[in-house]
């Protein structure tokens, strides 16, 4: 990754125009031609510099409901109960932990009822206990790494 | 309007809105023109698509439009989920100090779960190496003083499934 790569990486953090033609917008500030703008994105999302590149939505305000969830998975049954949590679609993310808890997911839904019962299926096909742990509040300020 | 109270106020995404969600959650397409090429996908004028882009960024649908790095990739490897047990009464002023921290992406209050799991604040942190993190959690411990009781950090380990949410499409 060169200085370019990491100026653009961060001046690419927000604030993405819109307008007819954007990545020629951005290239403009990095002395960059629209094309080459093009390019080292596709590069960066290829290498998974990036994970993704676009409007990021804020889920809750689109009309669905999600929560964290957490398990107590005994060692000898992790690979397993993790694919069972895996294959609901409402998860969307699934972390391996260093804690008794050791297994800890995002379950998100289009209507917040669906929660308790996506939980509840979870428990029952893994019969182990599911802690929800929904955020009460956010104090949100979001991290600028850099790069 | 303070920021909250603009991101908290109630708006509905009428079926076009929701189209061009679902048309652009998974990324920006990487045209010349990518505002007309999602107009031209689901045919509709690209100004109106832009218009409306315009207005889910206004009212807080989209909470920005551009990059999400990969943090590992760019030498983030250390990923520590810290948890906090932090009296009632303080753990909002305690999670709007917290949250202010530059180290800090993500910062919430969640249930307690007695008598396993005592933490209402969690924190997650991120540095170059777990040292970096233990530091950091040091400087979170200084801040809260006495209002923390207990606190632990879970380091990931694993990633088992990433699949970013999927809600638009869900209809």
């Amino acid at each position: 990754m060169d200085a370019i790569d990491r100026q653009m990486i961060d001046l690419l953090h927000g604030g993405f125009p819109v307008e007819e033609q954007p990545y020629l917008a951005v290239g403009r500030m990095l002395g960059l031609s629209e094309q080459e703008v093009l390019d080292r994105l596709s590069g960066f999302l290829a290498k998974r510099t990036l994970t993704r590149f676009g409007p990021l939505y804020d889920a809750a305000k689109l009309g669905g409901a999600f929560t964290l969830a957490a398990m107590a998975v005994p060692e000898d049954r992790f690979d397993e109960v993790a694919e069972i949590v895996n294959a609901f679609p409402e998860v969307a993310h699934n972390y391996a932990r260093e804690h008794a808890l050791n297994m800890w997911f995002v379950v998100g839904v289009d209507r917040a009822e669906k929660i308790a019962e996506v939980l509840g299926e979870i428990e029952e096909r893994t019969g182990l206990t599911v802690l929800n742990m929904p955020k009460e509040e956010e104090y949100f300020l979001e991290l600028r790494l850099p790069a | 309007m303070s920021e909250l109270a603009r991101k908290d106020r109630e708006f509905a995404l009428d079926p076009i809105d929701r189209r061009i969600v679902a048309a652009t959650q998974a990324g920006l397409p990487l045209v010349a023109r990518p505002y007309h090429r999602i107009a031209q996908e689901l045919g509709l004028n690209p100004d109106d698509v832009m218009a409306r882009i315009r207005r889910l960024v206004d009212n807080g649908a989209i909470r920005r439009i551009g990059a999400v790095p990969n943090h590992y990739a760019l030498g983030w490897k250390a990923n520590g989920m810290s948890v906090w047990d932090v009296p009632d009464e303080y753990v909002d002023e305690a999670g709007r100090m917290v949250g202010a921290l530059d180290f800090v992406s993500h910062c919430y209050r969640r249930p307690r779960h007695l008598p396993d799991w005592p933490y209402n604040l969690f924190a997650m942190v991120h540095g170059r190496s777990r040292d970096e993190v233990s530091d950091k959690l040091a400087r979170i411990s200084a801040i809260l003083g006495d209002w923390n009781r207990s606190h632990d950090v879970l380091y990931s380990s694993k990633i088992l499934k990433k699949t970013g949410l999927r809600i638009a499409g869900q209809e």
